[in-house]
């Protein structure tokens, strides 16, 4: 079946002209049609330019053009600027929203012949972890439709899960990309800050956000990471370096102490404390793997990362309270009906046009950057910030990788957290540090707890994607988690 | 009655003449079509980032080296939150705890020819807000964001001014010097050179500041002028009377001459700055700052200051014509005809009659109907006697109204100076034989008639006799006298 093969597997059927374009297109499209409706992964469904798209790829195909995804479909985060399609961000603000112009990464994949099927759900704002907070509801795990996919890339996950399109892309601002990947069981990549451009993505925190991808595999991942990043001169703070074929990394031959001999990886201390001892289990397995394929591994301390959920809900609500101002009613998206004078346009549009959590956090964001607290709060948690990147930085003097599980619990059940918001914010424990500290962090499968994926995590230094995805893709040649597929989405 | 000291600071916003904004490709120029000129960036719309002009920066950095500041080896834009609907972001990006340029100064010169030297707190880099329109528009309000993301340079001086017309000197200061470097056009009708004015008094002697008042968007000499003298004149009735002044933004109404309370401090906006996290810090390094140093024009008082070492002006006429740029090399280029032995006659015809007929008619330097080489034509034919002073002015006006040189017009009018001691003394004869009466009384002591003689010679002559001749002539024939 077209949904069961890889990126690559693909790319080489549709060179052989085995399959066109279009075929596959019409195939993800009766997925999406025939399977979301329970899960509600994607919200915005652009068929018919699919369509054209896919024809369009077939023609250069047929030109003899060659390209890793060219003609192959992919869903994008409705977080993502898309030209001429509604771009909501999971939010009534923007639900009337049609971008003008294309995001960077978004361009970047159209030139590379990608087919955009349509645009996936999301927490409001990505201000969530369990993509409750969307203004077009909640997404359902495929694993347990009763059962949250994570957030707030969870309908990107959920629809990489279903296999709805081999790849989606996503957003990771303190584990968006991350969390997701884990509860849903696929693998997700959110690349170094500065790796691949923010222009174009509805800013949530802009010294945190950052793009990535959800795939089956990390050879799947690898595949696209290596178009969508690279710099960009619209974004002053994406980096001038070049990227590295990452698939030609992962195609190395092993060396003669196995594919991974010489790599050194450090477990995460901090990530064990209060873990469970079934979860706790699956990484210690995860880890007897990478010895087995040569690695070597070691415990190190990340003294500062408890202190990472308190300081990102300090700099990530600062930066949005001001990033959110500018949907104010005036220029476009939501504006209230007849406002009888300018404060009542603010307060209305913004008062109805924003969901809770959106509200919570730039409620929070404001207050700690509000004279005579700008010092106790929002200077603190930057101080702490750079602790804990210097916490990182001391690891990996020793370590190539760490690792540790992605999230402290399998998805937990709609509704269980939606009332709590600090046990919410406390899902993203694990994956906060990689993003206050701008390193490339990465989850792939690694097991099941009461039938329900979990996912290990691999943080790097910066712009160590390619050590990322190389262990990890030699860790999938070595199980199969990656390849379980929910019941019902085989 | 107490005697009140005067204390005031000025705020200038010089907005810079790159051609595109400071943070994204649209073009600055004024007055296009509303909204015309304002990108996706520049409407702040979902997703778009900011980045940094360059040109912008080392135009900062040139102002920084010519008021001898220091230059931030690292600076950072931090966001002004704010809600207005000409501030498409809800926040202005400015720069706040680093700025590009602190700690220079200005020295200016006073009516009463003192020289008193200005403190600048810091120079920062920002953009300009859009426009509201109310104009023309029935229920409700047009947003014209053009403006949006130009570039200014707000420039922060110390309390260091006492008196409006100091205030008034210290911003003519500025206003020459960003011309001189060509950073701003300094036009502040379309509001690309402004002020906001912090205004207190206290009782001489005291240390302490009084509470200071803020005026805000002045944009002309006159308008500031006339605000800090009303805003004195009220906060001493108000203290006189026995009331206290509050911190405020105040607001000057040129129409009614007053300044109105926008706003006091309790209602002041928290501005809740932040470092921006879409723009890296400018990081500026000691190469940059040589070239940007190697741009740097010959600054006003280096200039006037050569003027009067080197041409031997004084020091009004060197800070006159060192002032403008324009006039400046308008008078430098007189002088490269003429030779620098005649800097004095040529100061006193540029900032005399030239500039007398360009104020007639409203115009710049830049636009005179008389080009340097014309008028050193003119200022040769002085030199070498060929005309008096007298008759030049006349020429100058030939000079002003067509298109003919100097000496064709004194050609063509037969305007040559008559420097044959004859023909003088010819005329002289003449005159002291048609006035005998004259003559007696001249002869008898009175002394004042040899101006009489001077002025019926002249008009024989029709204004053409050497005045130097004709004196030395005229005294000889009419002896006996003084």
């Amino acid at each position: 079946m077209l949904h069961t093969l890889s990126i690559s597997e693909l790319s080489a059927h549709l060179a052989a002209r085995q399959v066109s374009s279009v075929e596959l297109t019409r195939h993800f499209l009766a997925r999406i049609e025939r399977l979301n409706p329970a899960l509600n992964a994607i919200i915005t469904l652009t068929a018919e330019a699919a369509l054209a798209a896919a024809a369009a790829a077939d023609h250069r195909l047929a030109a003899g053009e060659r390209g890793a995804l060219l003609g192959i479909p992919v869903i994008h985060k409705d977080i993502f600027c898309t030209d001429g399609v509604r771009t909501s961000c999971g939010s009534r603000m923007l639900d009337n929203f049609i971008a003008p112009y294309d995001a960077t990464v978004v361009a970047r994949l159209k030139a590379a012949g990608a087919v955009m099927l349509g645009k996936a759900n999301m927490d409001e704002f990505a201000m969530g972890s369990s993509n409750e907070t969307s203004y077009y509801g909640s997404v359902k795990n495929p694993w347990d439709i009763t059962r949250v996919p994570g957030g707030s890339s969870g309908g990107s996950a959920a629809a990489t899960a279903a296999r709805l399109a081999p790849y989606v892309t996503g957003t990771d601002t303190g584990g968006s990309i991350r969390q997701p990947a884990a509860l849903t069981g696929v693998t997700g990549i959110k690349p170094t800050y500065g790796r691949v451009s923010r222009y174009g993505i509805v800013a949530f925190a802009s010294s945190l956000d950052q793009a990535g991808v959800f795939a089956h595999s990390a050879a799947d991942a690898a595949a696209v990471l290596e178009i969508m990043s690279g710099f960009d001169p619209l974004d002053s703070t994406s980096v001038d370096a070049p990227v590295p074929r990452y698939g030609a990394e992962l195609a190395a031959p092993a060396a003669a102490g196995g594919p991974l001999a010489g790599l050194k990886i450090g477990l995460l201390r901090e990530f064990f404390d209060g873990l469970e001892a079934r979860n706790a289990a699956l990484i210690h397995d995860a880890l007897a793997v990478f010895r087995s394929l040569g690695a070597t591994t070691r415990e190190v301390s990340l003294p500062h990362l408890p202190l990472s959920v308190p300081t990102y809900y300090v700099v990530a609500p600062a930066e949005c309270s001001s990033n959110l101002s500018r949907f104010d009613g005036v220029r476009f998206g939501y504006r209230c009906a007849q406002p009888k004078d300018l404060l009542d346009l603010y307060k209305r549009s913004r008062g109805e046009g924003f969901g809770a959590e959106v509200k919570r956090r730039i409620m929070t964001g404001t207050y700690v950057l509000s004279a005579g607290y700008f010092d106790a709060y929002y200077l603190k948690a930057q101080k702490v910030r750079r602790l804990i990147t210097d916490d990182f930085r001391t690891a990996f003097e020793s370590v190539d990788l760490v690792i540790g599980p992605t999230t402290p619990t399998p998805a937990f059940k709609l509704g269980a957290k939606l009332e709590d918001p600090v046990t919410m914010y406390l899902n993203d424990i694990y994956t906060i540090g990689a993003n206050l500290a701008g390193l490339p962090g990465m989850s792939v499968p690694c097991g099941f707890v009461d039938d329900l994926p979990m996912g290990l995590q691999l943080i790097g230094p910066h712009f160590a994607e390619g050590k990322l995805l190389n262990a990890a893709h030699r860790f999938q040649q070595a199980t199969d988690w990656h390849a379980h597929a929910p019941r019902g989405y085989e | 009655m107490a005697d009140w000291e005067v204390v005031i600071g000025l705020e200038i916003h010089a907005q810079l003449a790159t051609r595109s904004k400071i943070f994204s490709g649209a073009a600055t120029a004024y007055g296009a079509p509303p909204n015309s000129q304002a990108s996706l960036v520049d409407l702040a719309y979902p997703g778009v980032l900011p980045v940094l002009n360059a040109e912008a920066v080392r135009m900062a950095v040139k102002f920084g080296l010519a008021i001898g500041a220091t230059v931030a080896p690292r600076s950072v834009f931090a966001r002004k939150n704010y809600f207005y609907p000409d501030l498409p972001k809800g926040y202005q990006i400015s720069q706040y705890e680093l700025p590009v340029v602190s700690r220079g100064r200005l020295t200016v010169l006073l009516d009463d020819g003192v020289s008193k030297t200005i403190g600048i707190t810091r120079a920062h880099l920002e953009e300009d807000a859009g426009k509201s329109l109310h104009e023309g528009l029935a229920n409700a309000s047009g947003i014209d964001l053009n403006r949006a993301g130009t570039p200014l340079l707000e420039i922060v001086s110390e309390p260091d001014m006492r008196s409006a017309k100091e205030a008034v000197a210290y911003m003519k200061k500025v206003h020459t010097l960003v011309r001189y470097l060509d950073i701003c056009d300094g036009n502040m009708q379309e509001g690309s050179f402004r002020c906001d004015a912090n205004v207190s008094v206290r009782p001489r002697g005291r240390e302490k500041f009084g509470t200071r008042a803020e005026i805000k968007n002045l944009n002309s000499f006159r308008f500031v002028e006339k605000a800090i003298h009303y805003e004195v004149a009220r906060q001493i009735d108000l203290l006189e009377s026995g009331g206290k002044v509050i911190q405020e933004t105040r607001l000057y109404d040129s129409d009614k001459d007053e300044t109105r309370s926008m706003r006091s401090k309790e209602e002041a906006n928290d501005y809740r700055y932040f470092p921006d996290p879409d723009l890296l810090p400018v990081v500026i390094d000691d190469e940059f700052i040589a070239t940007v140093r190697r741009t740097l024009p010959e600054l006003p008082d280096e200039k006037a200051a050569r003027f009067e070492r080197d041409l031997g002006l004084s020091a009004y006429d060197a800070g006159v014509l060192s002032a403008g740029r324009e006039l400046a090399a308008y008078f430098e280029a007189v002088l490269a005809e003429l030779g620098t032995a005649h800097a004095k006659l040529a100061a006193n015809w540029v900032m005399g009659e030239l500039s007398s007929a360009l104020n007639r008619e409203n115009l710049e330097v830049s636009e005179s109907r008389v080009s340097p080489a014309r008028f050193s034509q003119l200022l040769a034919r002085i030199v070498d006697a060929t005309i008096s002073g007298k008759i030049a002015k006349d020429v100058f006006e030939a000079l002003w109204s067509g298109s003919q040189s100097a000496d064709e017009i004194i050609d063509a009018q037969g305007l040559r100076q008559i420097t044959d001691s004859g023909a003088i003394g010819t005329v002289i004869d003449a005159v002291i034989a048609a006035n005998p009466k004259q003559l007696a009384d001249y002869r008898s002591g009175k002394d004042k008639l040899f101006g009489f003689f001077v002025g019926q010679v002249m008009k024989a002559t029709g204004g053409k006799a050497n005045p130097a001749q004709l004196n030395e002539l005229l005294k000889a024939k009419l002896g006996g006298g003084p």
